[in-house]
């Protein structure tokens, strides 16, 4: 499975996660966010930065709530709630913002 | 942990009933898939705000050796995950100092930061436990 | 002969075996998580090097690069790549595997 933008492929899984994540542009987040019927702003944005560096960091993609607590920490409390998190995300950040992200689908999360 | 409770409200589901677990973790990381394994129940339990703690002894120990590289091996390297801990309120890491020695490596050795604890210190700790899974 | 170590020495005694069992002259190669018996401060290190006497040791370093164990690894022993891997397989009439 995939998809193919401006003559490059995108390889993604059963339930539209990009497989490597050394694939990932902006072209398909932009592509998988129409997907997920997200339209993309500067603080979708913010988000999707922050889960590549915590995947860069550590390897995985963060829980839900280790991820609030982190924004909190990193872009302020207004931010750091799962309210703030799920109107970006109305499908929850692990399943939207992970996967725009071209992070795997966090650990712990069926 | 699913999308819809997310870990939020799960203090009021427990109603308090905290239970002390122990992990211990005995294999070296990429020999066997038990390293990894652990480390993935590890995160997940968190989610279930119990009392955890994890304890490092014999090969387990390489687990945290820092400068770990795996490209030319093609496997993942998931010694910085260890690091991701701390921010899923998981502070309580213990090595056992006879695994250290045995190996030449001491706590600088490590990734994270550890409280390093004697064997008998490691058996006290166990005896303290009411689970205790074993990798 | 050479002799292929993939098990850590202080998790099984495969490498006690084969130092037991190899001929002056031969060869050892250590691979995977057996990279860890040549490495200084280990369990194996003295047994090692008094073997080496008479063997030659090898270590895969790609796997010792993977367990961050690349800097540690005792004086006298050579590292090979995958290439160097086929090389002494090829240099060899037979090849034993201690799993």
């Amino acid at each position: 499975m995939g998809f193919e933008i401006n003559g490059k492929t995108y390889e993604t899984d059963e339930e539209g996660y990009l497989v490597n994540l050394g694939e990932w542009d902006e072209a398909a987040a932009k592509y998988l966010a129409v997907e997920e019927k997200v339209e993309l702003t500067e603080n979708h944005w913010e988000v999707i930065n922050f889960l590549r560096e915590y995947y860069n960091d550590y390897q995985i993609a963060p829980a839900v709530r280790v991820l609030t607590k982190a924004i909190g920490k990193k872009l302020g409390a207004e931010k750091g709630n799962s309210k703030y998190l799920y109107e970006l995300f109305p499908y929850g950040p692990a399943k939207q913002a992970c996967k725009i992200a071209g992070l795997p689908k966090p650990t712990g999360c069926i | 942990m699913t999308e819809s409770t997310g870990g939020i409200d799960m203090d009021e589901d427990s109603s308090g009933t905290i239970k002390k677990f122990a992990f211990v973790n005995r294999k070296a990381p990429y020999g066997t898939i038990y390293a990894l394994e652990s480390l993935e129940v590890v995160l997940i339990s968190a989610a279930f705000d119990q009392d955890v703690s994890l304890v490092f002894a014999d090969d387990g120990v390489y687990e945290l050796k820092k400068g770990q590289a795996t490209k030319s091996v093609g496997m993942k390297n998931f010694s910085p995950t260890y690091r991701a801990l701390e921010g899923y309120d998981i502070e309580k890491i213990f090595v056992e100092k006879e695994s250290l020695d045995a190996r030449g490596l001491t706590a600088d050795d490590l990734v994270v930061p550890v409280e390093v604890l004697t064997s008998d210190e490691i058996a006290t700790l166990l005896d303290e436990q009411d689970v205790v899974l074993s990798f | 002969m050479l002799h292929i170590v993939n098990k850590s020495p202080s998790e099984r005694n495969t490498l006690d075996s084969c130092l037991r069992m190899a001929k002056k002259g031969s060869t050892i190669l250590l691979i995977e998580d057996g990279v860890y018996g040549a490495t200084k401060g280990g369990v194996a290190e003295n047994k090692l090097k008094a073997a080496m006497a008479d063997i030659k040791v090898y270590a895969l370093w790609p796997d010792l690069e993977a367990r961050g164990m690349q800097d540690s690894v005792i004086d006298g022993i050579e590292q090979v790549d995958y290439n160097g891997f086929v090389d002494l397989v090829a240099a060899d009439k037979n090849v034993q595997s201690w799993l």
